[in-house]
């Protein structure tokens, strides 16, 4: 007599065929080993946007009657398993609902897993995630993020590697031998087998111990009740803003406190200060108004504002002025134009780092990237 | 008229599959003719569906995207006028958007099934579920069912054209369908066979009331005060009649597909010598029967009535029902402004429903899950803790409580 219940956290749209393949063939395999299941994505992440933080659900019941309490939810209360396919969101996920920031391992159990898909190692990951007051398990897929786009699928086998995993750490949910005969039936594939059971195999987990990981915090704020929220779903303007953080020059726009984005980004811009031509475009066509101005003139992006859509790439004049890194390379969300400030030499570094390192890299931010892969397929055509 | 042109359904089996992907499959059974389409959430999950559906092969239909959704029910009232099977339906506004034409339909006596995937009326913008979008064909002579599973969708969307287009009742069927959790939510659902479904669902002929070159006829001409009570009371009529032959078919659905619950128009849940009837309609159903089963664990005699035909309203089934209690907490997924108690619609139809009794339960109106908040088994146990205060006390301090709402 058992309910058990798996959550996988993606990015919107990105993801959703990734994240959907990965729950129904749960409910599948579960048939096979005699329980009942159902999936659902949340509700409230949808329709999905691109990139935005999203979750699907599969949920397992040895009777249909235990399954009836998880129906009609938009999300599980509690979770075996968490799988999270892009690890930007170990920060954790801030849907575009705006519930605040939720740690990615808030609904995992006492004892549960996380797994991730990562190029990271546990150290690192850990880092970002959240500080949890019961210990669980963390295990980690290496690969680089798949990503697609609404249309086309990247059939790259992370979802088999994912569900190989799963039995793996949890297999009281779903059985290998399940799972196994499930992706036969279902792709008719041998190489889609073999990466199941692969991933199966080589799956480890790294306990977690209490405490351990990201101190901060997570952002939230307080809901109005019908007495004190204004009538007639009247939204006041926010003031205009003013001088750099308060000073004379410069200008710092004023921001909705509540409306802030972190893990909302898979990427940011990097600035570089020196080759900065002060054209104004960032800041012009930034849609989230990230840019501060500062004394000098140049242009701060602000990372409690930016969503990371890259249209700052796309429209600076200078070549390699701004470049969007993947979020991964960050622990903080400080100002880039106090590090440069501080210690020219050292941004120039640090950021020529960055730079060479993204290069290598295929990561998609909604804006650039339009549509997923589209440039992956251009190559590969051309070969 | 359309064919079946692939094998996709000629076996039953089992599918891993939405309330709205469980309307589409129906689509596809019933060898629908005409399906309209406009797009709003949570309703569009069935129009994809169903779009692809038929690019699969699964079926063949006329299938329109309209330019609105008011030209999207004027040209399924039509496609019925000239005897064609048809599916359409909507959500939220969009459904109010269209009801111009989905009046009509009702007093032409065109049986189109609709689905509405429940959504709150805007503004504000929200796409979670309220039932007040459905509600609003309650007065029209409209049938209007609440659905409470995925496998329950598939079902009485069979029973809809089967009911809808007998000769004997010709009145459009609306299929109320929680959004998200009905609409979103993948179960594991029985799909009968193509052979089965057609033993139970006839060909839909209109006869005489066919618009056909061969059968030359006018239909809705303008009239004055000196017609229009007769016409009414021919549609009340219809709508008197509708329920014999809904126990028809229900019988008849019962031994052909091999399940279904005793009566087609409530569920009664446990509400055998219950002192306390929880009352609600579609996916309410899940967190109640939960709350009421721990309740009963516990030795407390508590029991849920799930309204599934709100029109016709089963009065007398549920004066029977409930007649028992000493107290019956009725959950609304909707709201009446300024209503006689300041409460919802399923509350006021259930107390003109039980004021003949003798001797009356108590009666109480829960407010809740309105756009979409969950509704969680411990909110329907504060609802039976209030209910039981009042049973204690004789007296009942608020008629009417908003549940879980910030004050
Ligand atoms: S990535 Fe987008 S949101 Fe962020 S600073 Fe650049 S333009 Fe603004
Ligand atoms: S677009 Fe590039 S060059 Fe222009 S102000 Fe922004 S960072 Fe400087």
């Amino acid at each position: 007599m058992a309910t058990r219940a798996v959550e996988v956290v993606y990015r919107g749209i990105f993801q959703r065929t990734l994240a959907r393949n990965i729950v129904r063939n749960i409910v599948f395999a579960a048939r096979k080993d005699g329980k009942i299941g159902t999936a659902f994505g949340r509700y409230s992440d949808s329709p999905e946007r691109n990139g935005i933080p999203a979750k699907q659900f599969a949920i397992v019941a040895d009777t249909a009657l235990e399954l009836e309490e998880s129906l009609a939810v938009y999300e599980a209360t509690a979770v075996d398993v968490t799988i999270n396919v892009d690890d930007t969101l170990c920060k954790g996920l801030e849907s575009w609902a705006w519930y605040g920031l939720q740690p990615i391992n808030e609904l995992t159990k006492p004892g549960g897993t996380l797994i991730v898909t990562s190029r990271q190692d546990a150290d690192s990951l850990i880092e970002d995630i959240h500080q949890k007051d019961t210990a669980y398990d963390l295990a980690i897929i290496p690969s680089t993020v798949s990503f697609s786009g609404l249309w086309v699928y990247k059939d790259d086998h992370t979802d088999m590697r994912v569900l190989g995993a799963l039995c793996k750490v949890c297999p009281e949910l779903v059985s290998l031998e399940a799972m196994l005969e499930t992706i036969q039936e279902q792709t008719g594939s041998d190489t889609k087998v073999a990466s199941l059971q692969r991933a199966h195999d080589r799956t480890a987990t790294r306990p977690v111990e209490p405490g351990e990981g990201n101190s901060e915090t997570p952002f939230s704020f307080d809901m109005p009740g019908w007495k004190t929220m204004e009538e007639g779903l009247v939204i006041r303007a926010i003031g205009e803003g003013g001088g750099f953080r308060g000073g004379e020059t410069g200008y710092t726009p004023t921001r909705n406190e509540t409306f802030k984005k972190w893990s909302t980004r898979s990427m940011r811009p990097v600035i570089n200060f020196d080759t900065c031509i002060k054209c104004t475009l960032c800041w012009l066509q930034c849609p989230d108004t990230c840019f501060d101005v500062t004394p000098d003139g140049l242009y701060d992006a602000n990372m409690e504002a930016c969503c990371g859509c890259g249209v700052c790439e796309s429209v600076c004049p200078v070549p390699d002025c701004v470049t969007m890194v993947g979020e991964p390379e960050f622990n903080d969300n400080n100002s880039q134009w106090d590090a440069w400030t501080a210690d020219k030499d050292g941004y120039k570094k640090w950021m020529t780092v960055l730079v060479e390192k993204q290069k290598s890299e295929t990561r998609t931010h909604g804006f650039h990237h339009v549509g997923g892969y589209a440039e992956e397929i251009n190559t590969t055509e051309e070969a | 008229m359309a064919t079946v042109q692939s094998g996709l359904y000629q076996e039953a089996k089992e599918e891993l599959i939405s309330g709205s992907e469980a309307v589409g499959i129906a689509c596809a059974l019933a060898d629908v003719d005409v399906i309209t389409a406009y797009p709003i959430r949570p309703y569009d999950t069935v129009m994809q569906y169903v779009s692809r559906l038929k690019a699969d092969g699964a079926f063949d239909c006329d299938f329109i995207v309209a330019e609105s959704e008011h030209s999207q029910f004027e040209i399924v009232k039509h496609a019925s006028a000239v005897g064609a099977r048809t599916f359409s339906g909507s959500s939220g506004v969009g459904w109010f958007y269209a009801f111009e034409a989905i009046t009509v339909t009702a007093g032409l006596r065109m049986p189109v099934v609709a689905m509405v995937g429940n959504r709150a009326l805007d503004d504000p913008g929200a796409f979670g579920v309220e039932h007040n979008d459905a509600m609003a064909v309650r007065d029209l002579g409209w049938h209007l069912y609440w659905v409470a599973t995925a496998q329950e969708a598939l079902d009485m969307a069979l029973m809809a054209w089967r009911v809808a287009e007998d000769p004997r009742v010709l009145l459009p069927f609306a299929l109320s369908c929680d959004g998200s959790f009905l609409t979103h939510s993948q179960a594991i659902v029985q799909v009968p066979s193509q052979d089965q479904v057609k033993k139970f669902l006839p060909p839909y002929t209109r006869g005489e009331l066919q618009l056909h070159p061969n059968n030359p006829i006018t239909i809705a001409p303008q009239v004055n005060e000196d017609w229009l009570m007769e016409i009414r009371r021919q549609t009340d009529e219809a709508m008197r009649r509708t329920s014999a032959v809904i126990i028809e078919a229900y019988d008849e659905f019962k031994e052909i597909f091999g399940r279904g619950d005793p009566s087609p128009f409530i569920e009664e849940y446990m509400c055998e010598d219950a002192e306390i009837i929880l009352v609600g309609m579609g996916t309410l159903a899940m967190p109640t029967r939960v709350a009421v089963r721990r309740m009963r664990e516990a030795g407390k005699k508590v029991g849920f009535l799930r309204i599934k035909f709100f029109r016709p309203f089963a009065t007398e089934e549920i004066q029977n029902a409930l007649r028992g209690a000493k107290g019956v907490a009725v959950i609304d997924r909707d709201y009446s402004y300024g209503s006689p108690q300041y409460g919802g619609v399923l509350f006021h139809e259930l107390r003109s429903a039980l004021y003949p009794l003798e001797e009356r339960p108590l009666m109480l109106n829960f407010i809740a899950g309105l756009g979409g908040r969950e509704v969680k088994v411990t909110d329907v146990n504060d609802m039976v803790d209030t209910t039981q205060k009042a049973i204690d006390t004789g007296k009942i301090e608020q008629t009417t409580t908003w549940v879980s709402v910030r004050e």
